[in-house]
Parts: C-alpha cells; sequence; structure tokens
C-alpha cells in the first residue's frame, strides 16, 4: 500500500444554501464576504473554497466548532449533500458526474457512514441492522446476517443480535452503527461525530476499539469531531474548519506546535500538550550525546523523568531502526509543555487576513 | 337601498334551469353509463355477496372459535378474547346473528377496500406534494359532506343495493387510513433516512424496508379508524339497501320500537368496541420496539 496515495480529492467545493446559490459562489469569488451575503442577500455559506487531499487507509480528522460546517463537508463525499460548485474525485472517479444509478453502487460498496445518532433502524433487531448494508446490496438477510455476524462479534455485541435498538445503551447502539458500516467492506469510511453523544469513558473505550480496527483493516477514514483531544488521539493527520473554510491542515504535532491563528491557539490551549507531543517534534536534529536513547515517537511527559535522571539533563533520540538522529534537552521539553508557540510568520498572516475580514 | 336589503340572487327561473340542467345532464349521463359502470361493479358485489354467504353459512361455533383466535392474535389479552365471544353470543341469543354476519361483511369488505386504495394514496401524498395538495381537500369534503348528499348520485347511478351502500361506506370510511398513512411516512426520522440513503438504498428498499416499517403504527391507528367509521355507516348504508343490523335499527325509528332499536344499536357497539380493542392492543404491540421493552 503505497503511503501517499489519496482516496479522496476535493477542489474548489462551495456550499451555499439558498435558490440563487450559483450565483452567491460568483460574489463569493468576487471577494463579498460571507457576512454580506447573509445580510444583503439573504445565502447562508456552508462551505467556502475546501481544497483537500485526503490520504488513503489513514485516520483523517476534521475539527471545527459547531456550525463550522463539518456535516455538511461530510456529507459531500458520498453526496448526501450536492455541491454548490467544485469537484469530488474518490479513487479518480469523480462523484458529481456519477448517475443515480452508479451513486448507489458507489454508496452500496464503496463508501460506508457512521452518524453522531447513531441513525439506527429502531423496527430492526441488532443483526439486522447489522446486516442492513449487505442486504441493499442485494444479498438475501439470512446469508447478510451470517456474513455480517463477524463484524458485530468484532465490536463486542455478540449475545444482543436480538435486541432491538431501543434496549441497548449509547454505546452499545454506536457499535452497532460501527459494525453495520464495516460489514459491507467499503474502503471509505466516514464517521461524522460518531463518538459525541457518548460519555467520556464510553468513547475512549470506542476511540480503541476505532484504532485496533484500524491497525488491522486500514480503511480510508475520514472522522469529524469537535474534541481536540479526541482528534489527537485517533488522527494521522488534522484539518481545522472554522465559518466554512480550512484554516490549517497538518499532523497532530505540527497543529500543536504551529498554530497557524488565534482560533486554533484557542482550541488547543487546554491540551496537556506533555501527552500529544513526540520527542521527534522538538528535537534537536543531528545533535548527539553521551546518554541513554529514546525512541522518536514518546511522548513528552514520559520522556522528562528519564531527562531529570539522565547526567547531562538530555538524552538522544531515535528512529525505528535505533538510529541516533537527534536529542533533547530538559529545556526544551520544558518550554514545549509550557505555553502555544505561535509562529510569528504565521501569525502576522492571521492578522492580516482577519483585518481584511472586519472591513 | 333594496339592493342592500335584499341579496343579488339569481332569478328563480335561472335557477331552476340551472339545477335542472344539472340534474338532466346527470340522468343522461347515467342512462349513458349507468350500465357500464354497474358491471364494472359487478366482481365487487359477487365478492360480497360470496363473503356474506359464507358467513351466513359456517356453523355459529365455528364462527365463535374464529372471533377468539383473531381476537387473540391481535390482542394477546385473554379479557379481550372472553369480552368478545361473550358479545357474540348475547348477540346470537338475542336473535340478531344473521344481521350481524350481514354488517360484518360489509365491514370487511368495505374496510379492505379502503386498505388497499387509502394506503397507496396514503403513500403517494407523501411521496409528492403535489398529490398531498390534490387529496387534501378532497378527503376534507369526503369527511364532512352529508352522507345523504352524496347518496343522491351513487343511487341515482347504480340504484338502491349492496354496491351503492358499500361505496357509501367507503367514501366515509377512507379518509383516515390516507390521512395516517401519509402522516406516518412523513413522520419517520430523518436519520433513519439518511442512513438508509448512505448504504444506497433505492425507491422500492426506502418505502418497504424502512418507511412502511415505521409508519406502520400511525398506519394501523388508520385502520382502527377506518373500521369505526365503516360501522358507523352501517344504519345509513341500510337505507339503500344493505342488509345488516341497520335495517331493524331503520325500522325501530319508523315504527318506534325501543327495545328492538336498542339492542342492534348495542350489537353495533359491541362489534365497535370488539375491532377497536384488537386492533389497538395489535398497534400497541406493533410499537413495542420503540420504548425498550423486552421483545418476546
Ligand atoms: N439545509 C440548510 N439550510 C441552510 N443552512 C444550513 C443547512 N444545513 C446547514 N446549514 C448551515 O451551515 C452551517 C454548517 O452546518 P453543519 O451542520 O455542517 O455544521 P457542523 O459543523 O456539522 O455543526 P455541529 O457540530 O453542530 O454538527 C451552519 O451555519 C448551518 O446553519
Ligand atoms: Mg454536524
Amino acid at each position: 500500500m503505497s503511503k501517499n496515495e489519496i482516496a479522496i480529492s476535493i477542489k474548489g467545493l462551495y456550499k451555499v444554501f439558498g435558490n440563487r446559490s450559483k450565483k452567491m459562489v460568483t460574489h463569493l469569488k468576487n471577494g463579498v464576504s460571507k457576512a454580506d451575503l447573509l445580510d444583503k442577500y439573504h445565502h447562508v455559506v456552508g462551505l467556502k473554497d475546501i481544497n483537500i487531499d485526503i490520504p488513503a487507509h489513514q485516520i483523517s480528522v476534521i475539527m471545527g466548532l459547531s456550525g463550522s460546517g463539518k456535516s455538511t463537508l461530510i456529507r459531500h463525499i458520498n453526496r448526501l449533500i450536492e455541491p454548490t460548485a467544485g469537484s469530488i474525485d474518490i479513487y479518480g472517479e469523480n462523484v458529481l458526474s456519477m448517475s443515480k444509478g452508479t451513486l448507489r453502487e458507489f454508496r452500496r460498496h464503496k463508501v460506508a457512514m457512521v452518524f453522531q445518532k447513531f441513525g439506527l433502524h429502531v423496527h430492526k433487531t441488532v443483526a439486522e441492522n447489522v446486516a442492513y448494508g449487505l442486504v441493499i446490496q442485494g444479498m438475501s438477510l439470512k446469508k447478510a446476517k451470517q456474513k455480517s455476524s463477524k463484524w458485530l462479534i468484532r465490536v463486542g455485541l455478540e449475545g444482543f443480535e436480538n435486541h432491538y435498538p431501543s434496549q441497548l445503551s449509547g454505546g452499545m447502539q454506536q457499535r452497532v452503527g460501527l459494525a453495520r458500516a464495516l460489514a459491507t467492506d467499503a474502503d471509505i469510511l466516514l464517521m461524522d461525530e460518531a463518538f459525541s453523544a457518548l460519555d467520556p469513558l464510553i468513547r475512549t473505550d470506542m476511540q480503541d476499539i476505532l484504532l485496533n480496527l484500524q491497525q488491522e483493516l486500514h480503511k480510508t477514514i475520514v472522522f469529524i469531531t469537535h474534541d481536540l483531544d479526541e482528534a489527537l488521539r485517533i488522527g494521522d493527520s488534522i484539518a481545522i474548519l472554522r465559518d466554512g473554510e480550512i484554516i490549517q491542515q497538518g499532523s497532530p504535532q505540527d497543529i500543536i506546535l504551529k498554530p497557524d491563528d488565534e482560533y486554533i491557539v484557542d482550541f488547543i490551549q487546554d491540551v496537556n500538550r506533555g501527552r500529544v507531543i513526540q520527542i521527534k517534534s522538538v528535537m534537536d536534529k543531528g545533535v548527539s550525546i553521551e546518554g541513554p536513547n529514546f525512541h522518536q515517537n514518546m511522548v513528552l511527559e514520559d520522556i522528562l523523568p528519564e531527562i531529570v535522571k539522565s547526567t547531562q539533563q538530555m538524552v538522544n533520540v531515535t528512529n525505528d531502526q535505533n538510529q541516533v538522529i537527534g536529542s533533547v534537552d530538559l529545556k526544551t521539553v520544558a518550554s514545549a509543555i509550557a505555553k502555544p508557540v505561535i509562529q510569528s510568520n504565521n501569525n502576522a498572516n492571521y492578522t492580516q487576513s482577519s483585518s481584511t475580514e472586519l472591513t | 337601498m333594496d339592493f342592500l336589503g335584499k341579496f343579488p340572487a339569481m332569478s328563480r327561473g335561472e335557477l331552476r334551469d340551472f339545477k335542472k340542467g344539472i340534474d338532466s345532464s346527470f340522468s343522461e349521463f347515467t342512462s349513458e353509463h349507468g350500465e357500464a359502470i354497474e358491471s364494472f361493479f359487478d366482481p365487487l358485489l359477487h365478492f360480497l355477496v360470496w363473503f356474506e354467504k359464507l358467513l351466513l353459512a359456517t356453523p355459529w361455533p365455528l364462527i365463535l372459535l374464529i372471533i377468539g383466535v383473531f381476537s387473540w392474535l391481535g390482542s394477546r389479552s385473554v379479557k379481550i378474547v372472553i369480552g368478545a365471544v361473550l358479545a357474540f353470543v348475547a348477540i346470537g341469543y338475542f336473535g340478531m346473528w344473521k344481521d350481524t354476519m350481514s354488517t360484518l361483511a360489509i365491514v370487511s369488505v368495505a374496510t379492505l377496500i379502503c386498505i388497499s386504495i387509502g394506503i397507496p394514496i396514503g403513500i403517494l401524498m407523501a411521496r409528492s406534494k403535489y398529490a398531498q395538495a390534490f387529496f387534501t381537500p378532497l378527503l376534507d369534503v369526503m369527511q364532512t359532506i352529508p352522507a345523504f348528499v352524496y347518496l343522491i348520485p351513487v343511487v341515482m347511478l347504480l340504484g338502491i343495493g349492496k354496491v351503492p351502500g358499500l361505496i357509501a361506506v367507503c367514501i366515509y370510511a377512507l379518509p383516515p387510513i390516507v390521512r395516517l398513512t401519509n402522516l406516518g411516512i412523513r413522520l419517520v426520522s430523518k436519520e433513519a433516512l439518511e442512513a438508509a440513503d448512505a448504504f444506497g438504498t433505492n425507491y422500492r428498499q426506502r418505502l418497504f424496508g424502512v418507511q412502511i416499517p415505521l409508519a406502520l403504527p400511525n398506519i394501523f391507528a388508520g385502520i382502527n379508524q377506518t373500521i369505526m367509521m365503516a360501522l358507523s355507516m352501517v344504519v345509513i348504508a341500510s337505507m339503500i339497501g344493505v342488509a345488516g343490523l341497520g335495517v331493524p335499527v331503520l325500522r325501530s325509528i319508523s315504527n318506534q320500537y325501543l327495545a328492538l332499536g336498542l339492542l342492534n344499536g348495542l350489537a353495533i357497539v359491541a362489534l365497535a368496541i370488539i375491532f377497536d380493542r384488537v386492533t389497538q392492543q395489535y398497534g400497541k404491540r406493533l410499537q413495542k420496539h420503540r420504548h425498550g421493552d423486552l421483545h418476546e
């Protein structure tokens, strides 16, 4: 599996809600602001000029506050929502040019979805819900139940086959939702705040289940959340959405260490940085010392006691091949844990763009 | 002054000609197409007659057994089963068995017709706002227009008999099943439908796999209402030649037979209560999985 393969490519995507949405996109492109569009033309901008390449076989997180357009964006990927302008390609296939029939086949086999409110069918048993996608593909219910039962077991629902969704807790219901999505063997999994409705402990459980499954399945997962801890925990990459625009994309380390603007700084200020930042992100490249070696993916919190223990208050960083690639000292670790660092050049950018927005 | 005091109506002659025009063109229509329309309804007549004869030919203990079994299947309640059987025993004992069977026949056939016409119309209304805009006022008229008014053209067309009676009953009993089917489908949650769409569900799979099953409790409430309204039309239907419990009621009105009227009236009430309890219990059981009760 090639690491850089792009699964979903979204280019110049706009979504405006209203009767004359096409015209509104022209206005937007000509520099009319979203506030003006609402005041003068009474059109709501859902998404504005989204450009994003989602890599295959990874978990890509899209994060943003309520109303930032997350649900709108993810529903464009399987065309539950029609865009106003732009293009969406999935493994090179143009989703927007698909006929109704092709789109149905695409949804049946290529892309599955998990919903915030679970979207289960309350008149069907757990087993019937999990088998749903296969039945829609044309399989008999009996065969679909057989084939999907391994997913039902995999998410820990054994013994609940004949229960109805209303008899299950929220966490259990979302397991049904997850198993239903996995059962169709679709490569792409769309998860719209799939765990947001769950209690913190159960949410962590579900994240573990997902990460576990992912190690084995290597699906292309688009995961929506408004929770930064969740994003950092499961995301291989994170895109941040604000008011319908993507304002930063990068690895979790990038987001934490180099937030592009104050909105993101606000977002990340409550994060336990020591538990997220890996030593490879803050090390002095190439500098090595006499001392203990530690793997590059260790987080600051875990390395701190080791550094304090070491004679030079400094340790080496190694890669997967156990070669030393750099080092970190106490001061670097401490300052990385201490405060969000805004890259000065990006910050200048931010003030500029925000001032144009205000006028 | 005179203008304001008296509404500027058509002159008496004009009005007479207007009404005459309508009447004569309808009689013309009747004499031209009446027979064709009558023969169109022939299969229905045969079915109704056959069903009525079947009920009458069936030995009464067997009917009691069937009543018991149906009540049990519908309600799963011993109380309701006993009540239903006892009611039928009383009906038989007071000499109303034959009329009750006739009433049962027409109500059953009318309900079947209403279901088979009403559910598809309800589905259509839920699907298209144009269909909804077309049928809603029609249903309003059907429910509010006095039955005697539509009896006139029906009788002119088809004469007196079972079929016009059946049509009159159906006109009155059809609206609830249509309305509640439409409502039930429209009330299906957006989440359930979105999930269905996301998995590539086509129209048929969506309708029969998601919308109708989820609308079923409402559809069933509609069937219940339809049965009740059909029963309430029994007396009026008997005015145009439908046999059953309505006939003795009519007779007791004109002859002031208090006891006869009361007994037959109570028999209609008993039928209504049995049908209502059984179908309601069944509807409740359909909804069970929504409330988290353990399923048997
Ligand atoms: N059908 C619609 N018509 C008009 N405006 C809409 C419609 N759907 C969404 N919007 C608007 O688009 C914006 C983005 O909505 P969206 O549901 O995508 O946000 P979200 O990020 O998913 O929020 P949440 O976290 O609350 O789910 C909101 O301002 C919303 O009001
Ligand atoms: Mg949302």
